[in-house]
């Protein structure tokens, strides 16, 4: 059975879906609850918040700026370390190069950390193809591969899931289970069912925090243990990373993984805090004796060579913008049909899959400003949906070269439509006799509201406009003055 | 509006213009004429541009940039004067204030306009709490009111305590808190239409919450919220009294018998 496949371009079904689902929903509410109020304990003091904040936007910047040139950096530090560095472009080319490396192994059994990046170029099931086995090792993902999903977030990968859920789970897909609903005891037997795989693996894969520039270290942050396994057991070692993910300096990296983890999960640091710069060397014991880093593209250079997409790139992956918002809070991550959901999905995955596909996506929130107000590097989510709207909308004819599936969502009748609305409200002395017929006529047409009125009643329109009454005012007041009176 | 979310206010002028907006146009004209009296009754005469029409909003939230502008660049040359503008809504506030210098940022010849204007933009509770510094004092009966903060208010101008301090200046008013108080009711403009079932189960989920309160009364100074939940409260034949109003109709009830 393959994976259960969710598309950015069923947005409207997959959400619709979703709302229905009550069990869906209280785990997310549950869940995005928990996680605010952990993001809020570890912020006490806003001050504190509001320098990190300023300071990780400065980095993340700075870094950005300089990308073509600190990726170079990191390819020569790297090299030097001994790790092998890759380039792909596009999510394809990151599949290929990967099977290839596995396969110059011989090796057909692989062990994989948590990476967004390769669920972006679905790499599993491309080795699956190729008869090769990859075992998500990260509790989340693992839990999510049993059950042939994608993960629902990008920092908790099963998150929609609860306890109950996850039990049923293992009793289909572990050996031996004792059917228990312990949350330390499910954890257990999953840590020992991935135990053996940790030992049998030939390849581990992991995905990258921060790779420095200065120095050509890879950083990897978790929590379970098992980027450390997945990274140090087998004797090969693929680090995939999107090429945003590069700092300039190695003192880059405590500020921004500082307020990650905050961010993130409300911890102050996380369990495990991986280095890796380079394969093992001698006399050391352990290690693999090959690392590799590759290097992805897949549409980022297109958010980079725009001054304000380009701040979509200063994402660190922390996932607080979802936790935040109420959309994703009702809807959960399947439903936005792109690896990474949420706020950031919405302006990143235009970049990776094209407005065309994702017109909807960048449609869907309130623009309530939730998501920037707690985003650790100040992207400014909102505006940058207001771009993305924009660029879909284009009519073709202004169409500037830079966003895959611009004018997408073109239409001539709203185009038509809001030009005569701006015609209208830049015409006072009619706007105003349409509005005064407006309120007047309201109550006798039978005016269909179409989805408005889902859930909420026509308005009730007033019986004379402001405009009118303020006319009536006036009037009034030059009679009082006319006869003296006064209020 | 930073972090800190201050923003240094001029001391009271002696007119202000007054920006009512489409909503409260074709909803709320009493809010509007409430509004003018509180204004008024601190002193300060209220200037009314008739030639006034929508902020452009609506245009620049469906990704109709160019339209927007038009109608933006058409409202900034309503307001001649150096007086501030009072808004009556706080995302329509949100959009002169925030958007209109950011729609503007790379005009050669309106970007220092847009920037001129926008810093002469008040909300209205802010306007009244922080400009006029108004002391209120209440005539009402004793009573419960909810409030429901706006996001625009809150994230977009940083006021969202305003509307609060006024109210707490009601002595006979018992000021109640609803959970999820900074959650967005899922108005959003066109959001509500394009994307009507989730915007359903956000709405559901506020007046729940509101509602949840026990507050006898609801207000808030968005017209684009109140809308929302209004229509909502409306549509499951529980609008009654708790039917949403505008700040300023409330405060100028609780308070109209009273010597400034």
């Amino acid at each position: 059975m393959s994976v259960q496949h969710y598309q950015a371009s069923q947005f409207k079904q997959q959400a619709s879906d979703a709302l229905a689902n009550q069990t869906l929903r209280s785990n997310f509410r549950g869940a995005m609850d928990y996680l605010q109020q952990k993001r809020k304990d570890a912020f006490s003091d806003p001050q504190e918040l509001a320098q990190l904040r300023e300071h990780a936007e400065n980095i993340r910047q700075r870094c950005l700026s300089k990308l073509p040139q600190l990726l170079e950096q990191l390819e020569k530090n790297c090299q030097a370390n001994g790790i092998q560095v890759h380039w792909a472009e596009d999510a394809k080319q990151a599949q290929q190069l990967i099977a290839e490396l596995i396969q110059s192994q011989g090796a057909t059994k692989v062990v994989k950390g948590k990476s967004m990046v390769t669920e972006e170029i679905e790499l599993n099931q491309h080795l699956e193809g190729l008869g090769i086995e990859c075992v998500e090792s990260d509790m989340g993902e693992y839990i999510v591969q049993l059950a042939k999903e994608t993960p629902s977030h990008i920092i908790m990968p099963a998150i929609h899931k609860n306890k109950q859920q996850v039990a049923d789970l293992f009793q289909q897909h572990i050996k031996d289970f004792d059917y228990t609903l312990s949350v330390d005891k499910l954890i257990q037997t999953g840590r020992e069912a991935l135990r053996t795989k940790f030992k049998q693996a030939e390849v581990g894969i992991s995905g990258v925090n921060f790779a420095v520039a200065e120095t050509g270290t890879l950083c990897l942050v978790e929590n379970e243990g098992n980027g450390r396994m997945t990274t140090t057991v087998p004797p090969v070692h693929i680090a995939v990373t999107g090429i945003e993910k590069v700092v300039e300096f190695l003192s880059d990296v405590p500020p921004l993984f500082s307020i990650l983890t905050r961010s993130a999960t409300g911890q102050h640091i996380t369990t495990y805090f991986n280095m890796i710069s380079g394969p093992r060397r001698a006399p050391e014991r352990d290690g693999p004796n090959e690392v590799h880093l590759v290097l992805l593209d897949n549409g980022r250079s297109q958010a980079y060579a725009d001054e304000a997409l380009r701040k979509t790139l200063q994402c660190i992956r922390c996932g607080a913008c979802m936790n935040h918002c109420p959309v994703y809070t009702r809807v959960g991550g399947h439903a936005y049909g792109t690896t990474y959901p949420g706020p950031i999905g919405k302006i990143i995955s235009p970049h990776l899959q094209g407005l065309a596909q994702t017109s909807d996506l960048v449609t869907a929130s309130s623009l309530c400003g939730a998501c920037e107000e707690v985003c650790p590097v100040k992207i400014p989510i909102p505006s940058l949906l207001q771009r993305l709207r924009h660029d879909a909308k284009l009519p073709a004819a202004e169409q500037t070269p830079s966003l895959k599936g611009q004018a997408s969502a073109a239409s001539w009748t709203e185009h038509t439509a809001w030009r005569m609305w701006a015609w209208l409200s830049t015409h006072p002395s009619i706007y105003n006799w349409a509005m005064a017929v407006g309120v007047k006529l309201a109550k006798y047409l039978p005016m269909p509201m179409g989805e408005w009125t889902r859930c909420r009643n026509k308005p009730e329109l007033a019986s004379q406009t402001f405009h009118q009454t303020m006319k009536r005012r006036a009037s009034k007041s030059l009679t009082r003055s006319a006869t003296g009176g006064g209020r | 509006m930073s972090e800190t979310g201050l923003r240094i206010y001029p001391s009271k002028p002696s007119k202000v213009y007054f920006y009512a907006t489409c909503l409260l146009d074709l909803l709320d004209p009493d809010g509007g004429l409430a509004a003018i009296e509180l204004i008024e009754r601190e002193g300060v005469e209220v200037i009314w541009v008739e030639k006034q029409s929508c902020c452009g909003q609506p245009a620049y939230t469906s990704g109709y940039q160019e339209q927007a502008k038009t109608v933006a660049l058409s409202q900034m040359g309503l307001f001649p004067k150096d007086y501030p503008i009072v808004v009556m809504s706080g995302s329509c506030a949100g959009m002169m204030f925030k958007h209109y210098p950011h729609l503007f940022a790379n005009d050669d010849i309106y970007a220092d306009q847009a920037e001129a204007f926008a810093e002469r933009v008040f909300e209205f509770s802010e306007f009244l709490a922080h400009i006029c510094r108004a002391k209120l004092h209440d005539q009402g009966p004793l009573t419960s009111v909810v409030l429901h903060t706006s996001c625009s208010g809150r994230r977009e101008l940083g006021i969202h305590a305003s509307s609060q301090a006024l109210l707490s200046q009601l002595d006979k008013v018992e000021l109640k808190k609803a959970e999820y108080e900074s959650e967005c009711c899922g108005f959003g403009g066109s959001f509500s239409l394009r994307h009507s079932e989730i915007s359903q189960a956000m709405v559901e989920d506020k007046a729940r919450h509101l509602q949840g309160s026990g507050a006898s009364y609801l207000v808030s100074a968005d017209w684009g919220c109140l809308a929302n939940i209004n229509g909502h409260l409306a549509y499951r034949g529980e609008a009654s009294r708790f039917n949403g109003q505008h700040l300023a109709s409330f405060l100028w009830q609780r308070t109209k018998g009273a010597k400034a």
